[in-house]
């Protein structure tokens, strides 16, 4: 569903990303895993076409993102830290997502987020005035809200409480069971454990590998993610 | 494209200083041509200073509501939008506010006391300023990525526009006083949609003798058919330039 070819990005002296090339398949839910500044964040962006690639390609369901926009339509994108226009309030926003998407079936969305994270009792709020963790909510609703057959989430329970943390996890599998295609960034690798099939592992811009976690986990001798990356990074 | 439109205007509206502009334009108008017995008079006056007002409002609010509609831009570009509606719909929003705060704030006062072609005509020039200022404003803030140098940038664009260019153009006129450089004004006028604009003005006024020569040379360019649609077609360059360039810029920016 996405590939990316030999993708390079420079931002000044530094190579964010150095000749990436990954291909990502449909039903699978990919960790994106690495150090800071890997350019975990910066490969997200390119996908979205947020941020322009100096060379090589990506194309997502086999549409040359260069030259196409509407492939956007079938991703649904939470970012790092989600900004929105201060002065809306978060109906304003959820209605202007809707009207801009062009989502004239409306029971072709997916309120279920919005419902379970309680965001109808805050509809009036002006985005200024949200907590962190309260704007996670937003972008992970607004992510999930149309229904999409690609996923990014970029450190997805960041800021999240607890609750509202096991809520999304629980959602992010059960899209996972309907053959969406997923990925996910975080440092909390223990919360993955239970989550994702594949393993992408980056580190200063350059893939390091990409297996399924049966593979790494075999590889390395270990039960746990978290402790099988940490044995990787070791080796590094 | 017409939702984002839409979205732009709203949150416009919804600005207050948007409303200030126009009632401070509408207060100067009428002040201006109540104070004045004759209404040629007034519109000269008002004239004067439209040409400073209008820009520097035009290109200090365009900027920095581009720089604090980032978040905004960037929920956009995530979303399935082609990156030139965004950037278009974001400059018609602009434009379109800018021109309805003039509309309303001189026009209306224009129509009242001068409804002749003078004044439809200083009427249309002032929307074309303020669009002219606004694709400029968009274009000083595609290029730079820091907020406060991107302002500083449009401050100082449009003092070159209001007063350096004329220094520069003055200094030409005494330097080359000797020469026949008549002609050579109308050409190096076409580089500021300021000076453009106050001649055609003047020109309508009929007060032309009053610049000498330099004043018949304009009124046998700018007096003609051609001269004033050659004028007028460079001032729509002046827009389409600016606007150009950014939307270029602008589809490879990294967000």
């Amino acid at each position: 569903m996405i590939i990316a070819n030999n993708v390079s990005k420079q931002f000044g002296s530094l190579k964010a990303l150095n000749n990436f090339s990954v291909t990502c398949n449909k039903g699978e839910c990919i960790a994106l895993i690495g150090p800071n500044g890997s350019g975990k964040t910066t490969f997200i962006k390119t996908i979205l076409g947020m941020v322009v690639c100096d060379s090589g390609f990506v194309t997502v369901n086999g549409f040359n993102i260069k030259n196409d926009w509407k492939y956007r339509s079938k991703i649904g994108y939470m970012p790092q830290t989600g900004r929105y226009p201060e002065n809306m309030t978060i109906g304003q926003v959820l209605e202007m997502m809707q009207d801009i998407r062009g989502e004239k079936n409306q029971n072709n969305l997916d309120e279920d987020l919005i419902e379970r994270f309680e965001i109808k009792n805050l509809l009036h709020k002006r985005m200024r005035t949200l907590s962190g963790g309260t704007r996670q909510k937003i972008s992970a609703a607004l992510a999930f809200l149309f229904n999409p057959d690609l996923l990014i989430l970029d450190e997805p329970t960041a800021g999240l409480d607890p609750l509202s943390s096991e809520i999304l996890k629980e959602k992010i599998i059960e899209e996972k069971k309907k053959g969406k295609l997923i990925l996910i960034t975080s440092h909390i690798l223990s919360e993955l454990d239970d989550l994702v099939t594949q393993v992408i592992y980056m580190q200063d811009g350059c893939l390091c590998f990409h297996k399924t976690i049966e593979q790494l986990k075999e590889d390395t001798g270990q039960t746990k993610l978290a402790k099988a990356i940490a044995q990787v990074m070791l080796k590094q | 494209m017409k939702k984002v439109i839409k979205y732009v205007i709203i949150d416009i509206l919804r600005n207050k200083i948007m409303l200030a502009y126009t009632a401070f334009l509408l207060v100067l108008s009428f002040s201006i041509f109540s104070l004045e017995d004759n209404s040629a008079k007034g519109l000269l006056g008002l004239l004067n200073i439209i040409l400073i007002i209008v820009p520097l409002v035009s290109i200090v609010f365009s900027t920095i509501y581009v720089y604090n509609s980032a978040e905004f831009i960037e929920l956009l570009v995530s979303q399935p939008l082609k990156r030139k509606t965004i950037w278009m719909s974001l400059f018609t929003g602009l434009a379109t506010s800018m021109v309805l705060a003039f509309l309303v704030g001189a026009g209306i006062p224009i129509l009242i006391y001068q409804a002749d072609v003078t004044g439809v005509m200083m009427i249309v020039i002032g929307v074309l300023l303020s669009v002219i200022f606004v694709a400029i404003a968009m274009l000083a803030a595609v290029k730079t990525r820091d907020k406060a140098k991107g302002i500083g940038i449009a401050i100082l664009l449009w003092l070159y526009f209001s007063l350096l260019f004329d220094g520069f153009v003055l200094f030409l006129v005494f330097q080359f006083s000797d020469y026949p450089i008549e002609k050579l004004m109308v050409a190096v006028s076409m580089f500021n949609p300021l000076d453009l604009a106050r001649i055609m003005i003047l020109l309508k006024m009929d007060i032309s003798a009053l610049m000498g020569y330099t004043g018949a040379v304009f009124k046998d360019f700018f007096g003609t058919g051609t001269g004033l649609l050659l004028s007028f077609s460079v001032l729509v360059c002046w827009t389409i330039i600016p606007i150009w360039l950014s939307i270029r810029k602008f589809k490879t920016k990294d967000l």
